[in-house]
């Protein structure tokens, strides 16, 4: 068909740059959005952090270290992490199993793992092994899933969720489990089962409250009534909302906003490090930074939507959209749209693990998009 | 060809799959819009309500702890209440320099450096907007020091709060128990906005066990201050609503009685009702002073309470655990009755030492010469041990750890004071968990025998004697022992009354075998030959009860116990158990007179005391 190689040079005629980023299996537009989105986070960061260099520090390394997960991750062809999804899915529930029987307890949850070395929180393989293992699921199988499918991928999703749940991380499990859930989504499913399943999920919640722990219902009381618990959870949502309407419309300028550098605002540098920017960046700040955020979301729907096999595009997928949850969670959270569930914004908040994971999610992105074949049009 | 393997349709499933993606972008689409319409509501249409709260004028948060629930005696003395003191404060986030500003509070003797390490961990236990307490109590020439240099000292103020006060100090400590400042660990435990303001927390007994009947309602006010700290105006006020007043059981009249005949001796009185569980003294020598923990007790005063020989933070009444000794015999008369269908009537020779069959070792009678023939109230009346030995050997260990565990030994009588030990009633079960070597685990006859007289591996605390003594005095019905009578709102006045906690009756033995143990326990006090006839001579009233005597250490085969040579630590501890009045129980006690020698000599006179307090004025 190629008849002459040489044909096909003027169009091949790569940059220095782009010939780099291909051996490294990276994709340039992604990559440009993830520097753009951790890039203006730092920015936030410092005057958060109360200008602390030392805490500027720390979160550059973390994301220097996280960009090198990414990397690795990109060299991985994605048939390999196929085949691989099962064992990744069983080593980390086994983990979590030893997590519930001998896992370190900090601040009144059972969630790391201390493995003499490092403490890590198996909670983060399942962010990546769940979707993963579903993909796996659905891979060699015809779409959409039908019942019985849909029933065992419900039971993979469940298991690792409750066992996080009963940690208890509530906000993870949910987390894990709406990642499980997209690529189900994702594959087909059709509608009339997901109002189905939208019926059930509601007409559980009652049982759910019941297994809930105290603080848990006293978050989601809180956020039905926020001044109902002023000296609680509910300070959060007040002094948050404080900040980010006084900041307008143009801010009240870099390391400016009182709200946050008088220490008002409660975990200014983690949680609610997106109430900073408001105060000081305005509403202006805010849609910029969530343009970015669009920009990254919407370069992972182009390359899931690219992916050559089922389980690239269901991971690709997935990964794009759980990155999308978490901003809408933590956004929600710091407006007072949801309750508080203590979720970070993504590469901006103060915080490694769940930032390594996410760059690893991104690395698994790059590789759907860049060991693609060939294919003859 | 391929049968019933569905095949995959590529192209089919990549426009799924982009279908889906498309509902999905316009989903987030939708998500962005909301939270940007959100901010658009907060950052422009309510942009000048926010600016004002948070420019130059900010909302300060004030929590209004609510009053501690008073907690009175069964006769309405009042036990625990809340007195006005001028307590000093600091407010971290008001403060320019922390370390700094406790040193100048040092420096104006304030503060001594002693009070340091605590005031910090309680500066870690508490937000930064919320004043945590430097000082509970300052004299009032402090607080005119301070007075004068009150504007040196930016975020520290003097506040008039109540303080936790015990008016009978050390007399009911261990029973009601007391406040102390909250701690790291309770912090971690209690909710940290219900405890805003508050800065004391029950510690033991009866304020750790009712903590949420006692705290109430934390309330909180909402004020706008301007940048100095003033207040300008209240946006929202919620009042506290004060915790609940408790009425004890407790009468601490007989306390005081108990307390008076205990003086000078380590040991623990235990009185229960033996009509409805409760408990009406509840008391352990040497005690100490809960007002010392309210007020803020320095480490040198805990350490020398810690240090003290006589360990008078030591709960004996609860957690007191020592070999109940020949209290016991009255239910094991009543096992032998009720197991082997054994004449109360019938006499048992007591030659003063007991053999095994085909063995040597002698158990020896504390009566050297023996007590002759006796039937089961002499035996009783005198307590002889023979006979018990006996009467152990032939309804063997696991019949007796049926009937003990029955009249509550080896368990915990779910009383409402936490940390209530267990005692031990043996069983060769229990030697089999207990001991790890096999050569340990095998019960054996020996050890069956002592047990007869309540030696051996057997320890029961004070508490359980008098639960034991009351289910005795009740012929076998049971209630379990509470300290908690009633308690009731102070705003609406209304009374919540506990009902008692009612167990099932005991069924061992019929009336006659009742009346026998009856009768055998009044002959200790009321009969010719009762050890404890000395402690009823001209008692205006008729009482029921048991000596006991618990060996601290062995004595050889052959050698004699004599309580003068013998150093006074090692001395026998005294026991004694008691009902009255005999023939219509209503009080029982459990005694412990720790190195007290015998419990005919110093327990039992307690018991007198008490009796004595509880029927004056009443015409028997």
């Amino acid at each position: 068909m190629f008849a002459d190689a040489r044909d096909f040079e003027p169009q091949r005629r790569l940059t220095l740059a782009a010939r780099l980023l291909s051996k490294l299996h990276l994709d340039g537009p992604l990559l440009a959005g993830l520097f753009a989105v951790s890039g203006a986070g730092l920015v936030i960061l410092y005057s958060a952090g109360g200008q602390s260099e030392e805490l500027l520090m720390r979160q550059v390394l973390r994301i220097g270290f996280a960009f090198g997960v990414m990397l690795a991750a990109a060299q991985i062809p994605p048939n390999f992490l196929r085949m691989w999804s099962p064992w990744l899915y069983l080593f980390g529930v086994v983990l979590l199993g030893f997590v519930l029987v001998g896992g370190d307890v900090g601040k009144g949850a059972q969630r790391w793992l201390d493995l003499g070395v490092v403490r890590f929180q198996p909670s983060e393989i399942m962010k990546l092994a769940v979707p993963m293992m579903v993909a796996w699921f659905l891979h060699r199988r015809p779409l959409p899933p039908q019942l019985p499918e849909l029933l065992f991928m419900v039971i993979l999703i469940i298991v690792p969720t409750v066992m996080i749940a009963v940690q208890p991380d509530l906000g993870t499990s949910l987390l894990i489990a709406s990642s499980g859930a997209i690529v189900i989504l994702l594959a087909g499913l059709r509608l009339r089962i997901i109002l189905l399943l939208g019926f059930v999920i509601v007409s559980a919640a009652p049982v759910l409250w019941y297994f809930m722990h105290d603080y848990q219902k006293q978050r989601v009381l809180t956020f039905l009534n926020p001044e109902n618990d002023p000296l609680g959870s509910g300070y959060h949502i007040i002094q948050s909302k404080i900040a980010i309407g006084s900041g307008g419309v143009f801010g009240k300028g870099w390391m400016n906003g009182s709200q946050a550098q008088l220490e008002f605002l409660p975990e200014r540098s983690t949680d609610f490090i997106f109430a900073v920017a408001g105060e000081e960046f305005g509403l202006l700040g805010l849609l910029l930074l969530l343009v970015l955020y669009l920009f990254v979301v919407g370069r992972g729907l182009y390359i899931a939507v690219h992916g050559q096999d089922t389980f690239s595009r269901l991971i690709a997928g997935s990964i794009s959209l759980t990155f999308f949850v978490y901003l809408f969670v933590n956004t929600g959270m710091v407006t007072g749209l949801l309750p508080v569930v203590g979720v970070p914004l993504p590469l901006v908040s103060y915080g490694g693990t769940s930032m390594v994971t996410l760059m690893a999610g991104f690395g698994i992105l790059m590789s759907v998009h860049t060991h693609r074949k060939l294919l003859p049009t | 060809m391929i049968g019933n393997i569905p095949l995959k349709d590529h192209w089919a499933e990549k426009r799924l799959f982009l279908s889906r993606a498309i509902a999905a972008a316009v989903v987030i689409l939708a998500l962005v819009v909301l939270v940007a319409l959100r901010l658009t509501q907060l950052q422009v249409v309510e942009h000048q309500h926010f600016a004002d709260l948070s420019q130059g004028n900010r909302i300060r948060l004030e929590p209004v702890p609510p009053i501690r629930g008073l907690i009175y005696d069964r006769n309405g003395n009042i036990l625990a209440q809340n007195l006005p003191a001028y307590q000093l404060e600091l407010t971290p986030e008001e403060v320019p320099d922390l370390e700094q500003t406790l040193e100048r509070l040092q420096n104006t003797g304030l503060l001594k450096p002693d009070d340091l390490e605590p005031i910090r961990a309680r500066l870690r236990s508490k937000r930064k907007f919320e004043a945590v307490p430097l000082r509970y109590q300052l004299s009032d020439e402090e607080v005119a020091r301070f007075a004068v240099q009150r504007q040196d000292f930016p975020g520290v103020d003097v506040r008039a709060r109540l303080i936790r006060s015990y008016p009978y100090g050390p007399d009911a400590v261990h029973a009601i128990g007391y406040v102390g400042a909250i701690s790291e660990q309770d912090a971690q435990r209690i909710d940290a906005s219900a405890y805003a303001g508050t800065s004391h927390i029950g510690k033991l007994g009866a304020e750790k066990q009712y903590e949420e009947l006692l705290h109430g309602t934390v309330g909180y006010r909402q004020t706008v201050v301007n940048a100095e700290g003033r207040g300008l105006q209240t946006l929202v006020e919620e009042l506290p609503s004060p915790g609940r007043n408790l009425t004890l059981s407790l009468d601490i009249d007989l306390q005081l009685a108990a307390n008076a005949a205990l003086a000078g001796w380590r040991g623990a009185v235990v009185g229960i009702d033996v009509r409805d569980g409760g408990v009406r003294i509840f008391t352990s020598t040497p005690a100490f002073d809960p007002n010392q923990f309210a007020a803020g007790i320095s480490r040198q005063d805990y350490d020398s309470l810690q240090n003290d020989p006589d360990k008078p933070l030591f709960n004996r009444a609860l957690r007191g655990q020592y070999p109940p000794g020949s209290t016991i015999k009255p239910i094991m008369g009543l096992a032998g009755m009720a197991y082997l269908g054994r004449n109360p009537e019938e006499q048992h020779f007591c030659p003063g030492y007991y053999m095994l069959p085909g063995q040597t070792h002698r158990y020896r009678d504390w009566k050297k010469v023996g007590h002759g023939r006796v039937d089961l109230i002499e035996s009783v009346a005198q307590s002889c041990d023979v006979y018990y030995y006996q009467l152990a050997v032939e309804l063997g260990i696991d019949r007796m750890h049926e009937i003990m565990t029955g009249f509550g030994i080896g368990r915990l009588t779910g009383i409402d004071i936490p940390g209530e030990k267990p005692g031990l009633m043996p069983s060769r079960d229990w030697k089999k968990r207990a001991f790890k070597r096999r050569a340990d685990q095998v019960w054996f006859p020996g050890e069956t025998v002592i047990t007869g007289i309540g030696q051996g591996y057997m320890l029961a605390t004070p508490l359980q004697l008098a639960y034991a003594t009351a289910v005795v005095a009740a012929k076998g019905a049971r209630v379990q022992p509470r300290l908690l009578d009633a308690y009731s709102d102070p705003v609406s006045g209304e009374m919540t009354v506990l009902e008692p906690k009612i167990l099932p009756t005991l069924e061992y033995g019929d009336a006659y075998a009742w009346q026998k143990v009856h009768e055998s326990m009044i002959a200790v006090m009321h009969g010719p030959t009762g050890t404890a006839r000395r402690s009823a001579n001209d008692a205006a009233y008729r009482f029921a009860g048991k000596t006991g005597t618990a060996q601290v250490f062995s004595i050889g085969q052959e050698e004699e116990y004599d309580a003068e040579e013998v150093e006074e630590r090692l001395r026998h501890h005294a026991l004694f158990v008691a009902f009255a009045p005999a023939e219509n129980p209503e009080l029982a006690l459990g005694i412990i007179v720790e190195n007290g020698g015998g419990g005919s000599s110093t327990a039992a006179p307690v018991a007198r005391l008490i009796f004595d307090q509880y029927f004056a004025g009443r015409t028997p």
